[in-house]
């Protein structure tokens, strides 16, 4: 918020100035740092062009739905229809009734849980299998295999294997995610400069030093890039299995809309559901170029 | 035999996709505490190979290296290696660079408080105190190879293994970090086997050179001492009449009797 403030005082006194002959007081030179507007620049040059297509495409849905006899509400419409599950995520009148936050959080707590343990296996296994030669061969081909199945194909094996909801669920999360993030892992473990593994030969590392001080370090590039598949993945895997088992979460609270009719609230949700993801993504980049600082410099 | 560093008929053969090629060929070379060795010879004959073999990292086919009464099984610190290309840890800063060598060395036999000291002392030696902070990324070439070389000295080698430790860098940050070295040779009195392909670098610096023969099956061809007094000056070896002649010597073995087949 603070930045577009920024963007607007700056660019207020040029268009003022060109708006007008009239003696405009012109913004004193050394008011501010002189990458400062350049700076505003940038900001305005990546906001501005997606709102005007975001204003576009309102504009054009509007026209195309705005008939109300049309099956598929405008986004005007959608706004009458649906404006408490818009403007308060947060209510809670107990059941299903509730604002899209708490359904949100559900899938979100699913996640956090089924894609920490596909994380933490994944590495591990990655590091196994990247350091083995022939385990890496051998294994190669099946997870290449196992990675192309659709997270939906997972469930109904999970739910013979589980039979409830919750403990499936994460087992369909666990089980679409994990692929990226070992090979990925493995990948990067073969990668490694030889130089590095010499370096802790020649101070005679020990193995844990040697994974902890070489191996994951250099590895963190490759394996931050099989975590970012794997967390979208765990996002489409979790929304799409709500579906079907019922009960909570974003995926369950389309569903249950659809029963209902509710074409309006359903796309309210599949925007919170766009934005989450795109959230999850943004937020395992950044944990990601944070933790290989050094490593991708180089 | 009783050299401090001796290498003792020394084979390596490399096996690539069935096809077993000869690159060493019974090496031995007797080297004394405190000496400057280099190796000389043209790319590919094999000197990567040998220092390797000291260093532990290649094993021999045949023979063995001898360091201080012990035969050498596989790297260790005793044994630093300053590679060509730096071979920093990109993720670490200058100072864990080297703090991790020293903590893996001295770990047990120096305190906490002594062993920031003695990074921080190497890192003086190569006058690099004040990048400490940074990240390799963040730093030149020249500096990357000073804190490469400032690692390999906080292990307190028996002997520092040099592979073309200069090769990347430009003339006047070579002959900066040629001085570096020399200083601290001088001043720690360490046995250094350097690799180079640089004439002047070779005399400049070294008690003895030695000149391999091209490969395959790369020999010693010849060794030719050095006497020249110390500290050396760049500027006045230009007018030293032996520094010359050591000059016109080496040249002539690489370049008229075994000249680099055209590759
Ligand atoms: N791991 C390896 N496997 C197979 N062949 C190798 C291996 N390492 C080196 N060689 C071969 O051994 C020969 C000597 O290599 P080496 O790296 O020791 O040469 P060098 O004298 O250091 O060359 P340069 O001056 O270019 O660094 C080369 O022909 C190279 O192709
Ligand atoms: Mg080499």
């Amino acid at each position: 918020m603070t930045v577009l403030a920024a963007v607007k005082s700056d660019a207020l006194p040029e268009v003022a100035s060109q708006s007008s002959a009239a003696i405009v007081k012109l913004p004193q030179p050394k008011r501010r740092p002189g990458r400062h507007p350049a700076f505003a620049g940038q900001v305005l040059a990546s906001v501005v062009p997606p709102l005007l297509v975001i204003t576009l495409i309102l504009i054009v849905w509007q026209i195309a739905c705005g008939d109300p006899a049309s099956l598929f509400p405008g986004p005007l419409s959608i706004w009458e229809q649906s404006r408490e599950l818009i403007v308060d995520p947060f209510f809670n009148r107990g059941g299903v009734d509730k604002g899209l936050f708490w359904h949100v959080s559900t899938s979100l707590s699913r996640v956090a849980i089924g894609f920490s343990m596909a994380a933490l296996a994944g590495v591990l296994l990655g590091v196994w299998i990247g350091a083995n030669k022939w385990a890496l061969r051998a294994f190669d081909p099946v997870f290449q295999v196992l990675r192309t199945v659709p997270p939906l194909a997972w469930l109904p094996i999970s739910l013979a294997l589980f039979r409830e909801a919750q403990p499936s669920a994460l087992f369909v999360i666990f089980i679409t995610s994990i692929w990226p993030v070992i090979i990925n892992t493995a990948v990067g473990i073969r990668n490694l400069p030889q130089d590095y593994l010499n370096v802790g030969r020649v101070l005679r590392l020990s193995s844990a030093e040697m994974f902890f001080r070489i191996m994951a370090p250099a590895a963190t590039p490759y394996i931050f890039t099989g975590l970012r598949i794997g967390i979208g993945m765990s996002w489409l895997a979790i929304v799409a299995s709500e579906m079907l088992l019922g009960g909570v979460g974003i995926g369950f609270f389309i569903w249950d809309q659809y029963n209902a009719s509710r074409i309006s609230d359903i796309i309210v949700a599949l925007i919170w559901v766009g934005l989450v993801g795109y959230a999850l993504d943004r937020f395992v980049a950044l944990l990601g170029r944070f933790a290989s600082r050094g490593t991708a410099a180089s | 035999m009783s050299s401090y560093l001796s290498i003792e008929n020394v084979s390596v053969t490399f096996q690539r996709a069935g096809v077993v090629s000869d690159v060493l060929r019974s090496i031995s070379l007797a080297i004394e505490q405190g000496e400057y060795v280099s190796i000389i010879g043209h790319s590919g004959c094999g000197k990567s190979t040998l220092l390797n073999v000291v260093g532990g990292l290649v094993a021999p086919v045949s023979g063995g290296v001898i360091l201080d009464r012990r035969e050498v099984a596989g790297p260790g610190p005793e044994r630093a290696i300053v590679f060509q290309n730096h071979s920093l840890l990109p993720w670490l800063s200058c100072y864990e660079n080297v703090r991790l060598a020293v903590d893996k060395v001295f770990g047990r036999t120096k305190s906490r408080a002594e062993r920031h000291d003695w990074t921080m002392h190497n890192l003086q030696l190569v006058q690099m105190t004040h990048a400490a902070a940074k990240r390799p990324g963040e730093i030149s070439g020249g500096m990357k190879q000073r804190v490469g070389i400032a690692r390999a000295l906080a292990m307190e080698p028996k002997v520092l293994l040099l592979d073309e430790p200069f090769g990347a860098l430009d003339a006047l940050t070579r002959a900066s970090l040629q001085e570096a070295v020399s200083e601290i040779h001088a001043r720690v009195g360490c046995t250094i086997l350097m690799i180079t392909h640089d004439v002047d670098e070779a005399v400049f610096l070294s008690d003895r050179i030695v000149m391999m023969t091209n490969g395959p099956a790369a020999i010693i061809g010849e060794i030719l001492d050095i006497v020249l007094p110390r500290p050396r000056c760049r500027v006045a070896m230009l007018e030293e009449p032996r520094f010359n002649q050591y000059r016109q010597k080496v040249l002539d073995f690489l370049y008229s009797r075994h000249a680099a087949r055209a590759a």
